[in-house]
């Protein structure tokens, strides 16, 4: 009993060690901390449970029985944020590089499983230098049982990669699946291949940290949802963030009790929209003012402007918020702003969270990148996404809602809820002008004819009766009385039951 | 009888009141905090208003507190609020019999006042004469030396060119000052110390003086070293009764620009400040005036005083007069345009303790105090009370536009004495909350702040010598950061605590670590412990503990409360996982990490800020309608680049940090792709 104390003993303390003194050191020179590091920051103080400590790679090729560091290059077990029950997974760069071989994947798989099982979420700390070579084979099938298992859980746990360190080749298909990617600025980067093989292949010269960096990621590509300053913020951001997101498809996101009051009026709301219709103003503005204390965790803010998603609580409850952005692109709807949004709206409809739509959208971008990039395809994922999406829909039109994506903005005909409009709000085709050179094409040379038509179809139609005396709105709002109106709908419509009809899986145009 | 000092604040401008019978309605040829001040006392005497407004001023608030608002034209001035006969048509329309100018526009102005007259409508001012008599700077110092008023010693005839300057400026003695007859606000003026200067200081006025005012007569007068701007407030009723009430002091200027003003002065003394009353009053008889009227001093360092200039009309900083005075000037305005008679003496006069004004503008003193205008997206003021009061013509979710003045509120407290005035100015200052636009509230604080301002050692060059450099922000004394470290551990605590309260499992996660905290500011470490109490929260940093009460709660951006007992407000928004922290002209960002989480931030490399670009990129695909700058020119942070237009949108391009354009890469009327260069910087 003694000596097998002692050996546990040692085997912990040799766990504990990972990859030695000396790799921990390069680790920290480098301003990244190690994997047991990083679970502490991550979880609540002591309620890190580990599994699987003992676990060691059955690798006998290339001399690799003789090298084995008890738990193989990663960390799995559970705790809580903030009481919350999370399972974790935390790749340790200083052993065997991180790299993932048989025996590391079955510890991935297994903290997955049992996630699965108990319904909570699977965050994933990402730090590896690729595949466990040595193993060949037996790593890539690692890989494969990890992202199937990614497959399986998707809509069902909610999963989160923060990848805090390299992740290349066939590893990236892992964080690519799961709901959330957040990086971490200069020590992070992923890419299929790296930017020696690019050289090789398309002569171009390209850094890491341009070809897959978390600035390139979060701006161009929107692979990652967030890019932070370092690990510790990276962290205690995924520690915020777990606080707006459920734990399962079975359960809503625990309200969290808020003093701001459900009827707090926001007077400021009436000048924020311009009286001229070709002036922008910030949507971010409305967003903060309407949601619980401002306390707006914005995803993507550095891809697609135009469009703006996030979560917040109204009235202590979890909402998902999509937004057009009227500062950027006017608020159109283009390919990526289409594929930012309707991502967020299926995870949001994954995880019974509803969703809250702000819509001043003058329309799709015109143009032959946009068309040749397929923005049909693009622009109908974000239609589908909305009118698929069976959570509370509450929506609200501040001013444009012009054309084809006037429907594809959570409009009621793709079963929005509640349709709200401001006064301000111009429910139309298009915009008057346009719509008058085509009416009157014949009065085109005419300015003074044309400029009267003009007015006439702005009188017509600029405004939100139109819409209103179909149904198509439900009621026209004060902005002022925004939180208020949205806060009263969403509880309307807490216990709100819509099911679709049975299919296997639908055919959204990927 | 004079009314106690007490009911002239906040929003209360003496309420009970009976009804004046001249004038049943007026209308308020202004805009602005102005327009809503006269508003106020108007409403207050029963008397019944009309705004007038500007297009882009057609939300503001002038317009919505008055009983009657009407259009008169677009944004420049010149055709709305200086457009004489659309002011006096309005009158007509709208039956107003009277009109207050407030200050700038159209108060001094002659013509206004005599069409006024003719068109049957009571000026509520001065009358024409007086008004062109003080407006010009040769004429009204001739009165004035007439009326026995101390001149600064110079030669106010016409002077014919640069050698006769240099004649007189040696009879008078170096140094010398030389202005534009028609000046104002800095124009046109040069300060000589030698013959050399002289000639050059004269060629320069003159053409200034000739492109500013269309009129390059200039004079000079002797330069008076350390002064002090020191004005006096009278008021004649038209019936041979003129009165002083007290002095104003307006040393704390940029740039010519009133920034701090007092009353009374921290540098007069009875002997002195009767001396400069009486001669006040001797020069409003002079010109038979009749109204509120300032006339304005210089003092040097001995109390020598010099007359500057009379001012016909109401001042900006009128307010620390009438939290001393206990009266309402535009009621007496008001009055006395009605005829009635002064119904204070001299005798009655009685200065009740120390009052103090600060100007809020939107500009960024950060920034070398580039104006700012935008939408004021969050604007909270202080609340009024006794010792405080506001007078501002904004409110959230209005707009600073570019074409008017830059002030958003005057904000003026009152105390029994100074050190009183500027304590309650410095609370004041702390929970005025603005958010959408640049303002200076960092800078008033560092001013009351300031050793040598709360000495009273004050003269018109406080600012130019003590911000040489600008404003570089305030470094909060230790105590104060103490306090900063408090608030934010009790704050972050609560947060914490709110964090678990919905756990449904694990019911003893603890993450508010038995309320041990490390605060960092910048690199500064705080190790505290918070402890809660029954009043409130202990914080404990090595020996010292403090003890806040307070009735913050979550979300609240502004925590008011008490240190030990002492009043603190801390501007506090939660930004990411730490805060943003303004208080006593401060602004900091604060971090309050567990201690596990503070050692391994100590891992965590500095970054050095990332290289900005040397280029200005086009963010959008769209047709670039304007650029603002030339090629060779030296830039300022937040200045306007270029207009690019997308989806007929105008977005605004500004520069990110100071600099020079090297060479523009598109013109006007380019269509640009994303990322294009527009600009590229030296």
């Amino acid at each position: 009993m003694q000596e097998i104390l002692r050996q546990l003993e040692e085997k912990r303390a040799a766990a504990r060690a990972g990859g030695g003194q000396r790799r921990v050191d390069a680790q920290h020179a480098k301003g990244r901390l190690t994997a047991r590091e990083r679970i502490e920051l991550l979880l609540d103080p002591d309620s890190f449970e580990e599994w699987d400590m003992f676990v060691e790679h059955r690798s006998s090729e290339f001399g690799m029985q003789d090298q084995k560091i008890p738990g193989d290059g990663v960390v799995t077990g559970y705790g809580t944020v903030n009481g919350r029950l999370v399972f974790v997974f935390s790749q340790d760069f200083t052993v065997f590089g991180g790299s993932l071989s048989e025996s590391h994947a079955e510890k991935i798989c297994k903290v997955m499983d049992q996630a699965m099982k108990v319904g909570a979420p699977v965050i994933g700390l990402n730090d590896s230098g690729g595949a466990r070579i040595q193993e060949g084979v037996a790593s890539l099938a690692g890989y494969a049982e990890v992202f199937q298992r990614n497959i399986m859980a998707s809509g069902v746990v909610p999963q989160i990669s923060l990848v805090m360190g390299p992740c290349a080749g066939g590893a990236v298909y892992s964080p690519a699946m799961t709901d959330f990617i957040f990086m971490v600025k200069d020590s992070s980067y992923m890419f299929v291949t790296g930017p020696d093989v690019v050289k090789t292949v398309t002569h171009e010269t390209v850094t890491h940290e341009q070809l897959g960096g978390a600035v390139t990621h979060s701006q161009k590509s929107g692979v990652a949802d967030l890019a932070f300053e370092n690990d510790v913020e990276a962290l205690l951001q995924v520690r915020r963030f777990i606080d707006f997101i459920p734990s399962s498809n079975r359960e809503a996101a625990p309200p969290r009790p808020t003093p701001d009051p459900i009827d707090r009026d926001e007077f400021s709301l009436d000048t924020l929209v311009p009286a001229n219709p070709n002036k922008p103003y910030d949507m971010h503005e409305l967003i903060v003012k309407v949601v619980d204390e401002g306390d707006f965790f914005e995803l993507q803010p550095e891809h697609a402007k135009n469009i703006i998603i996030g979560l917040a609580r109204m009235g202590g409850d979890t909402v998902g918020i999509v937004a057009n952005q009227p500062m950027v692109l006017a608020g159109c709807l283009d390919i990526d702003s289409s594929r930012k949004a309707a991502r967020f709206v299926r995870f949001c409809d994954c995880f019974n969270i509803p969703i809250v739509t702000f819509v001043d959208v003058p329309g799709f971008l015109p143009g032959t990148a946009q068309e040749y990039g397929a923005i049909i395809k693009h622009g109908a994922k974000l239609l589908f996404a909305y009118g698929e999406a069976t959570v509370p829909k509450v929506t609200v039109i501040t001013r444009k809602a012009y054309g084809g994506a006037y429907d594809v903005m959570s409009s009621k005909h793709i079963r929005g809820d509640v349709n709200f409009a401001w006064p301000s709000a111009e429910i139309a085709v298009m915009g008057p002008k346009g719509a008058v050179e085509i009416i009157f094409r014949a009065d085109i040379g005419d300015q003074q004819k044309i400029a009267e038509r003009t007015e006439e179809y702005r009188q017509r139609f600029a405004n939100p009766f139109v819409a209103g005396a179909r149904g198509f709105i439900d009621d026209v709002i004060l902005p002022h009385s925004t939180r208020k109106r949205i806060c009263r709908s969403l509880a309307m419509l807490r216990d709100k039951k819509l099911e679709n009809p049975w299919k296997k899986h639908d055919n959204i145009p990927l | 009888m004079v009314v106690p000092s007490t009911t002239v604040t906040g929003g209360g401008v003496l309420t009970a009141r009976i009804r004046v019978a001249m004038f049943s309605k007026i209308l308020i040829a202004n805009r602005g905090e102005i327009a809503c001040r006269v508003i106020r006392t108007a409403k207050a005497m029963g008397i019944k208003t009309v705004a007038v407004y500007s297009e882009p001023d057609a939300d503001a608030l002038h317009v919505r507190e008055a009983d009657e608002a009407v259009a008169i034209g677009p944004a420049a001035a010149a055709q709305s609020y200086l457009a004489i006969e659309k002011i006096i048509a309005v009158c007509k329309q709208t039956g107003a019999e009277a009109v207050h100018p407030g200050y700038g526009f159209l108060s001094e102005n002659r013509k206004f006042a005599a069409a006024l007259k003719e068109a049957g409508i009571v000026f509520i001012g001065p009358d024409a004469h007086a008004i062109a008599a003080m407006g010009d700077k040769i004429e009204s110092k001739k009165l004035a030396k007439e009326a026995g008023v101390n001149s600064v010693p110079g030669y106010l005839g016409v002077i014919k060119d640069a050698e006769e300057a240099v004649k007189i400026a040696k009879e008078i003695g170096y140094p010398v000052m030389i202005k534009a007859s028609a000046g104002g606000g800095g124009k046109g003026m040069r300060i000589a110390r030698n013959d050399q200067e002289t000639r050059d200081g004269f060629r320069s006025a003159s053409s200034e003086a000739r492109s500013s005012f269309g009129d390059d007569r200039v004079f000079i007068e002797k330069f008076v070293e350390e002064p002090r701007h020191i004005e006096i407030q009278v008021l004649a009723d038209g019936h041979g009764n003129c009165i002083y009430l007290g002095e104003r002091e307006c040393s704390i200027q940029r740039r010519h620009q009133k920034v701090i003003e007092e009353a009374p002065s921290p540098f007069l003394d009875e002997k002195a400040r009767r001396a400069m009353g009486e001669q006040a009053v001797a020069l409003a008889k002079a010109v038979h005036y009749k109204s509120a009227g300032t006339v304005e001093f210089i003092v040097d360092a001995k109390r020598n005083f010099y007359f500057l200039e009379m001012n016909t009309r109401l001042q900006v900083e009128h307010p620390v007069t009438e939290m001393v005075t206990g009266l309402d000037l535009v009621e007496q305005m008001i009055r006395i345009a009605g005829g009635e008679k002064l119904k204070i003496k001299q005798s009655d006069v009685k200065l009740n303790g120390w009052a103090i004004e600060a100007r809020v503008y939107a500009e960024d003193p950060l920034r070398n105090f580039l104006p700012s205008t935008g939408r004021l997206v969050r604007y909270r003021e202080p609340a009024e009370g006794p010792a405080v009061r506001v007078d501002s013509g904004v409110y959230e979710g209005a707009e600073i536009s570019m074409f008017y003045d830059p002030m958003i509120a005057k904000l003026v407290t009152h105390g029994e004495d100074r050190p009183s005035a500027i304590a309650a100015m410095c609370e004041a200052l702390d929970s005025f909350y603005i958010r959408g636009l640049g303002h200076n509230i960092g800078f008033l604080s560092a001013l009351m702040a300031h050793p040598r301002f709360r000495a009273g050692r004050l003269t018109t060059g406080f600012i130019a010598e003590e911000f040489r450099d600008g404003f570089q922000g305030v470094h909060l004394p230790e105590e104060a950061r103490g306090d900063i470290v408090a608030v934010a551990a009790v704050v972050h605590q609560s947060y914490a605590r709110r964090a678990v309260s919905s756990a449904p499992r694990f019911k003893n996660a603890a993450p508010v670590a038995n309320g041990k905290w490390v605060v960092k500011i910048g690199k500064e470490q705080h190790e505290v412990t918070v402890v809660e109490t029954a009043m409130g929260h202990a914080v404990i940093e090595g020996k010292r503990s403090r003890e806040l009460v307070s009735a913050w709660q979550i979300g609240d951006p502004i925590y008011r409360g008490r240190v030990d007992n002492r009043p603190i407000i801390v501007q506090m928004e939660r930004d990411g996982i730490g805060y943003r922290i303004a208080h006593g002209g401060a602004q900091l960002k604060v971090l309050v990490l567990a201690p596990r989480a503070a050692k391994l931030a100590g891992h965590m490399l500095e970054k050095t800020p990332p290289d900005m670009s040397k280029y200005l990129l086009s963010p959008m695909p769209g047709l670039l309608v304007a650029i603002a700058v030339q090629e060779g020119q030296d830039i300022k942070a937040g200045q306007e680049l270029a207009v690019v237009e997308a989806m007929k949108m105008e977005n605004l391009l500004r520069a990110e940090r100071d600099g020079k354009v090297a060479k523009l890469h598109a013109k006007a009327g380019d269509s640009l792709s994303v990322d294009q260069v527009i600009v590229e910087f030296a």
